[in-house]
């Protein structure tokens, strides 16, 4: 039974009873943002004129390319949904299959259920041969759904073809590399935050080499793989095999250290500490400071860098875009070079914006976690009141997604004034930039907690809700969302700085209905039952 | 002196299932009260409910004189609680965890954790990811009962515990006693109950079914006898108070409410008694016999 699979179709079946819903509604939600911004797409450029237009516009743009990747085939309706739809759905896609393994492997292994199963007939690869087949399997679903969705929009078949197996094999990738990354740690948080970092990695190497000379970046990202495919575009199928060999080759190194590790060990060793607990172990906070710091302080480096990332990108727009006399002055009009820089930084820092309400979830539910993993009981059961309780966790939350934007803030305005040689001028004005996010993430962090104190079972409806927002700030227009719909994100309401005024009213506003959202949250957790 | 913890007709429900329908419960300051009940009975609901964590639906609660759900911060600090389930933070050793709750209790007495520790053969270095069930309630005990409080609060707390440890829990038990302190013993283990109780609530279905002290609640009971006899016993039947005869050839066997041995006994005389072994009720028949007068009114 040694390193065997035996077992594997039981938990398979296993993981599919318990994931039904949710994975439904991932694989659903995909297909039907990819269809449905196709299907705009095709509304909105389904003329020759209004896609050269696009071309000559945007489709140089170094910012769209840093942000959403280099456009190819733009003269035909399917490579303008291939560049502005296919990306994004390989985003969600990759996120979705790392929540996916992680969930299904060491979720599993550390809430001890795979203990349960691996006393039964079960092979010692079955759990993680199991994840992997429903990696396979979810993905494959909604490739085909986005390839059967494109051609039911008349576009050719092809390319329809490509995109469905570009993002399906984006999603393959990443799953496995959170296969891995889930034998290496004990903790699902950590290795679902390690497989989220090379996801991060892979965006930013992309998006340096997109928007720069150094194109050969694009090459080492999966997320590069998807669009060098170049659907639409005289597809280069031979690409496929890149995504095909990676999760091949990723999967292969998590099956091997499989087999060689303790049911609910990871591979890194654990050291014997401190027999008595330190100072700073003292009163409730001094708890919620030792269990989300690990977390702020991995997403604290990683937004700095992903700052830093948006800096040094930004200043390379202006010299690209200078090199065509038509850009410029169809740029003149939108306020010249400067204002193409700050209308980047702008879309960038919104970006950090969800990047540190992601955080601010994440933090705010570990209150949720406690309860669930019944470690709220014994903290509660002591002279700890609940309002003190809630409120320890809610400082790291709020206070760590301030902090998250204000190194990513710093970070790309120090380099992005650097490579200006305008440090002083540009340094407050990008770092305004990201602190008007700062709200927004607050907003989304209190209704986090609200939805903890009124009804617990649902939190992660915040994650749903944070999900909205994104879709609705990167899409909404080209989804043609209603108005109304749009006004419901908080990031919306938020000033585009630079580039815009710093207005104080809607700051206000937002950071006052995150107020409330909180104030509710404790005022309804006070009132019911633990556990 | 008043009761530590008095509580009437207590009610709470989840959805449509009814997890207290009626419960009382008293428990005497100085005393150790067992509380007894099959799993799903409503031991744990209660506990919490006394801990403020739970609501109830109905009925009367105090808890050291105060309102567990409205006190509840104000009365932890004189209470220690010990969860049937413990579960710790899997990054912090079991030495900080049993510090962190000391702490957030109010302080807690470094010589004795030390000297518990020692006693449960308990590693604080270790991260509490490593520890096994039996380790994690270690940790949880030897927290609670390094604190200076007038009320322990134990669920189940030694079902993980191997018997040596469980017999260095029971000296601790027997020490808190000595020492004034109040404990609500929560378990399923009835030789546990026996061996510390003063006095035990027996609980089913969240209603309380039965409350006394041990001799109060074996009076109530029967003893089982079983017997070599030269001949044939007769008319034993007919007596008052027996249950479950069995009658082969000379070997009898049978229960009897011990308020009829007398009789029996001299019947079984007459027939001649080549050996005889008798039986007090223990708790577990006690137990038992109490669910299935449950079920025969029941029916």
């Amino acid at each position: 039974m040694r390193g065997g699979t035996l077992g594997t179709a039981a938990l398979l079946r296993l993981a599919l009873r318990l994931d039904r819903v949710r994975l439904a509604v991932w694989v659903l939600a995909i297909a039907g943002i990819t269809v449905g911004g196709a299907s705009s797409v095709a509304e909105l450029y389904g003329t020759p004129e209004s896609r050269a237009q696009l071309a000559a516009g945007v489709g140089g743009n170094p910012a769209y390319r840093a942000m959403v990747g280099p456009p190819f085939g733009l003269g035909e309706i399917g490579g303008v949904v291939a560049w502005r739809v296919g990306f994004f759905a390989a985003l969600l896609v990759a996120v979705m299959s790392v929540l996916l393994v992680v969930r299904h492997t060491r979720a599993e292994e550390q809430a001890g259920r795979v203990e349960l199963v691996c006393a039964g007939v079960v092979g010692r690869r079955a759990p993680l041969a199991a994840g992997l087949l429903l990696l396979l399997g979810a993905n494959a679903v909604i490739g085909l759904l986005c390839a059967l969705g494109l051609l039911g929009l008349g576009l050719g078949a092809a390319g329809a073809s490509a995109l469905g197996l570009a993002v399906a094999g984006t999603g393959c990738v990443f799953g496995a590399v959170a296969g891995l990354t889930a034998q290496l740690t004990e903790n699902a948080r950590t290795a679902s935050g390690a497989a989220s970092c090379v996801l991060a990695a892979a965006y930013l190497l992309r998006a340096v080499g997109d928007s720069s000379e150094a194109t050969w970046l694009s090459w080492l990202s999966p997320l590069g793989w998807a669009q060098q495919v170049r659907s639409f575009a005289d597809e280069r199928w031979e690409v496929l095999a890149l995504p095909l060999v990676a999760t091949l080759v990723v999967s292969a190194a998590a099956f091997a250290l499989a087999a060689r590790r303790d049911v609910g060990a990871g591979l890194l060793p654990t050291r014997p500490g401190r027999a008595s607990a330190g100072g700073s172990l003292r009163g409730p906070l001094g708890l919620a400071w030792r269990l989300q710091r690990g977390s702020l302080v991995g997403w604290t480096a990683g937004a700095a860098l992903g700052g830093a990332a948006v800096g040094s990108v930004a200043g390379g727009i202006g010299d690209l875009v200078a090199d065509s006399p038509q850009t410029v002055r169809l740029l003149e009009q939108l306020g010249g070079v400067g204002g193409l820089v700050d209308s980047y930084l702008a879309l960038a820092t919104g970006v950090l914006g969800i990047v540190a309400s992601a955080y601010a979830v994440q933090a705010a539910l570990r209150l949720r976690v406690e309860e669930t993993d019944l470690r709220a009981e014994p903290v509660l059961a002591t002279g700890v009141t609940r309002t003190s309780w809630i409120t320890s966790h809610l400082l790291p939350a709020f206070g760590g997604s301030a902090l998250l934007l204000t190194a990513a803030g710093l970070c790309a305005g120090l380099v992005h004034g650097i490579a200006g040689g305008d440090v002083a001028g540009q340094l407050p004005r990008v770092l305004a930039g990201a602190l008007v996010q700062v709200p927004g993430a607050w907003f989304v962090g209190g209704l986090a907690v609200l939805l903890f104190g009124a009804v617990p079972r649902l939190t992660a409806l915040a994650w749903a809700a944070l999900t909205a927002f994104l879709v609705i700030g990167q899409l909404g227009a080209l989804l043609q969302l209603p108005e109304w719909l749009v006004e419901l994100s908080p990031f919306t309401h938020l000033p585009r700085v630079p580039g815009n005024e710093v207005t104080a009213a809607p700051l206000l506003w937002v950071t006052g209905i995150a107020a409330v959202l909180v104030v509710a949250g404790v005022w309804t957790f006070r009132r019911r039952d633990v556990g | 002196m008043t009761d530590a913890i008095s509580a009437s007709g207590l009610v709470k429900t989840f959805g449509p299932t009814r997890a207290l329908d009626g419960l009382d419960l008293t428990v005497r300051t100085g005393e150790v009260h067992g509380f007894l009940g099959p799993n799903g009975a409503g031991k744990s609901t209660t506990i919490r409910v006394l801990l403020g964590l739970l609501r109830a639906d109905g009925g009367e609660t105090r808890l050291l004189g105060g309102d567990p759900w409205r006190d509840a911060a104000a009365l932890h600090r004189r209470l220690a609680h010990v969860p049937g389930d413990v579960s710790l933070w899997p990054t912090l050793t079991g030495g900080e965890v049993i510090d962190l709750l000391g702490r957030l209790r109010g302080g807690l007495d470094t010589t004795r954790r030390d000297e518990l520790l020692e006693r449960f053969e308990l590693d604080p270095r270790k991260k509490s990811r490593t520890y096994s069930k039996g380790n994690r309630q270690k940790v949880a005990l030897v927290a609670a009962l390094s604190s200076d409080v007038e009320l322990l609060l134990l669920d189940e707390p030694t079902s993980g515990l191997d018997p040596l440890m469980e017999a260095v829990f029971q000296d601790c038990v027997n020490e808190e006693r000595a020492r004034g302190r109040t404990v609500l013993l929560s378990s399923h283990v009835l030789a546990e109950v026996e061996a510390l109780c003063d006095r035990v609530s027996i609980i089913r279905a969240g209603r309380t079914v039965e409350t006394g002290t041990l001799a109060e609640l074996r009076h109530l009971t029967r003893t089982s006898i079983s017997a070599d006899l030269a001949a044939p016993p007769r008319g034993l039947a007919g007596l008052p108070g027996v249950h479950d005869l069995h009658v082969d050839g000379g070997r009898v066997r049978l229960e009897v409410d011990t308020d009829h041995l007398d009789a029996v006994l001299r019947r079984l005389v007459d027939s001649g008694v080549r050996s005889l072994t008798s039986r007090p009720p223990t708790l577990e028949e006690l137990f038992l016999r109490h669910y299935e007068h449950e079920r025969v009114g029941a029916r």
